[in-house]
């Protein structure tokens, strides 16, 4: 017979891993920030410091939805409010 | 798993607990605070190694505020300079096992509050008082409640980036040495520790920059 504390933990590591998911959609934003520096180095080399500046500032906005990803994840395993 | 909470330390002689949090920023202060003392007392006109490393830094703070602020605003330098060294050893103090202060969400959440407060005061500052509540009611009068909500997205999604990149890696480098101990964590180290940490620093203190001018102009 399972408790409800453990089905509760139960819930939560499925939960966990499911939030997760939102790494997609950071990975897609920083890789197409990626390519476009890319292409955007290869058409203008000389302004590269910029594009790179630019394209990590992007990259790193574009990451913050994983981040809260990992930081809901985090605390479903860690600091789990329900239980 | 162990090494991947916030520990507390009880301080010898006084009666007292402290977190391994603000353990670990004090080390980062004394060894700064050393450094300065010692850079400012070797002073000389033709610089040493010491030196040269110390003005590299002073000028690469001054050329990042006039890149992105413009050269009126080099009075931000110092604040950038400090907000700089303090994050790049804070992230970097992994490397001699000491657990990232930055993966503190406290430390990172007061970090982005001075971000938030330096904005709203060099907003008021710069627009005058109608002309900063007049930039809330902007483009339209409905959007009011938008760009309130926006404001205070800043400091939390400034801080959570920072916590959860350190957080992260702390956690994946005790998994790591917990499955590999030697020198597979070498490689974790240089992406994890030195890599993201020195990435973020640069992130977080340029976009504290850009939040600024924003605010400004």
């Amino acid at each position: 017979m399972i408790s409800g504390e453990e089905l509760i933990n139960a819930a939560s590591a499925l939960g966990a891993g499911a939030a997760m998911i939102a790494g997609i959609g950071a990975g897609i934003g920083q890789g197409f920030a990626a390519g476009k520096g890319a292409e955007a180095v290869g058409r203008q080399p000389e302004a590269q410091g910029v594009v790179i500046r630019t394209m990590l500032l992007g990259a790193a906005v574009a990451e913050t939805t994983g981040i809260y990803a990992l930081v809901i994840a985090l605390l479903l395993l860690f600091a789990n409010p329900l239980t | 798993m162990e090494g991947i909470g916030i520990d507390t330390i009880s301080l010898p002689l006084v009666d007292y607990e402290v977190t391994n949090t603000i353990f670990n920023i004090w080390i980062i202060m004394a060894f700064l605070v050393v450094m300065a003392v010692v850079v400012r007392v070797k002073l000389t006109r033709v610089p040493g190694k010491l030196q040269l490393v110390a003005e590299m830094v002073v000028e690469g703070s001054q050329w990042l505020v006039d890149n992105t602020m413009g050269e009126d605003k080099r009075g931000f330098a110092p604040y950038t300079m400090t907000l700089a060294l303090f994050l790049v050893f804070a992230n970097l103090s992994g490397l001699v096992a000491l657990r990232q202060p930055t993966a503190d969400l406290n430390v990172t959440f007061a970090l982005a509050l001075i971000t938030f407060f330096l904005v709203h005061y060099h907003g008021l500052k710069a627009k005058g008082g109608l002309g900063y509540l007049k930039s809330y009611f902007e483009p339209l009068a409905f959007m009011f409640p938008i760009n309130v909500v926006s404001e205070i997205a800043l400091p939390v999604s400034l801080s959570f980036r920072l916590f959860g990149n350190m957080l992260g890696s702390v956690i994946i480098m005790a998994l790591l040495y917990s499955f590999a101990p030697v020198i597979i964590p070498l490689i974790g180290h240089a992406y994890f520790d030195i890599f993201a940490g020195l990435i973020q620093t640069f992130i977080f203190v340029m976009l504290t920059l850009t939040f600024i001018t924003l605010k400004m102009e």
